[in-house]
């Protein structure tokens, strides 16, 4: 599960959490502790990872660990 | 070849929060021009964030600091008077008004929304040069980072405007009373640009759409352009220059209007 791995470490990164935490169906607000500049760092984080860009309407759609997979697989499907 | 060498100068950087912070790309120039520099952050959270970026630099000088606490800016200076005896150069990138306040209509905007994007992204760099005041040495060099909307409508972009109209006015009153000890004061008014700031705009990647159909150089801009920038405004290189909003927006700023080629 290589994408997993990928968004697990900007995860920790950008929020500063532990990587145990960080578990498919964990939200980024709720769970993480994420504020609104956190989860724009976070959106920008895997913009930089996996060379991709994320609209507005898609950032908000992106809600928990496993949102953030999906979508990373759909664009590089 | 003309030399940027600030060896022996020291710099603090206020306002840093991550690699894409315009306060780090300035700082990253002034370490390969060979200064010392210093950081002041807000929020425990953001110290590690600036450990890891500062890891291996000489002299990680660290502050946690809300500019709204007199106090804290006190202590700070004092800590650096000691360690340094002295301050050379000062960046000034830090703004904040409440979301809320970006959201809705500019009409709306409460009177403690106001107050505080302006007492944060605006008064916040008139007490921050009063209490450095002291430790500035002579050919001293400040600067802050703007916004075009300042002068003109950015929708959404609201009382942040405001408060960037303040900032820009204080840079001036700022310049003509330190320019008597020779030191400077300038803004860098950066146009479109990946950072946390701008990305939080709402509608900002539209903006960089728009933004890019119309700047003369038909881009936005780089980190390190705004770094160039900054060093060039705090180096002696600039040493005519004070109270001044110089652009690094790619042209933008100059257009009446946008042309798309596609129509003629």
């Amino acid at each position: 599960m290589a994408i997993l791995d990928d968004v697990r470490e900007v995860i920790v990164d950008k929020l500063g959490v532990d990587a145990d935490k960080v578990v498919p169906e964990a939200r980024f607000i709720e769970d993480l502790g994420a504020d609104s500049l956190d989860t724009v760092e976070l959106i920008m984080g895997l913009e930089d990872k996996f060379g991709l860009e994320i609209s507005d309407e898609e950032a908000e759609k992106i809600r928990t660990v496993q949102d953030a997979i999906d979508f990373i697989q759909s664009k590089q499907a | 070849m003309v030399p940027i060498d600030l060896s022996g100068k020291k710099a603090l950087v206020m306002g840093v929060t991550n690699e894409h912070s315009l306060g780090w790309a300035i700082a990253e120039k002034l370490y390969a021009a060979g200064a010392e520099v210093a950081f002041s952050y807000q929020g425990e959270r953001l110290r590690e964030k600036l450990e890891k970026l500062t890891a291996g630099r000489p002299n990680q000088r660290l502050y946690q600091v809300d500019v709204t606490d007199e106090a804290a800016l006190k202590a700070m200076f004092a800590d650096l008077g000691q360690a340094w005896g002295g301050l050379d150069y000062l960046v000034h990138s830090i703004a904040f008004a409440p979301r809320a306040a970006m959201e809705g209509r500019f009409i709306e905007t409460t009177a403690a929304d106001w107050n505080t994007a302006l007492q944060v992204s605006a008064y916040s760099l008139v007490a921050v040069a009063r209490e450095a005041e002291p430790l500035l040495r002579e050919g001293g060099s400040l600067v802050t980072l703007t916004y075009y909307a300042s002068e003109k409508v950015v929708p959404r972009y609201n009382v942040m405007g405001i408060a960037k109209a303040a900032l820009e006015a204080s840079v001036r009153y700022l310049a003509y009373e330190l320019g008597k000890k020779n030191i400077r004061v300038n803004a860098i008014s950066a146009g479109a640009i990946r950072t946390v700031a701008a990305m939080s705009i709402p509608g900002f990647r539209k903006m960089v759409a728009k933004y890019n159909a119309t700047a003369p150089l038909g881009r936005m801009i780089t980190h390190e352009e705004v770094g160039n920038l900054g060093l060039y405004l705090l180096s002696p290189l600039s040493s005519g220059t004070t109270g001044q909003t110089v652009y690094v927006d790619a042209g933008y700023s100059i257009m009446g209007m946008s042309w798309d080629d596609a129509q003629e």
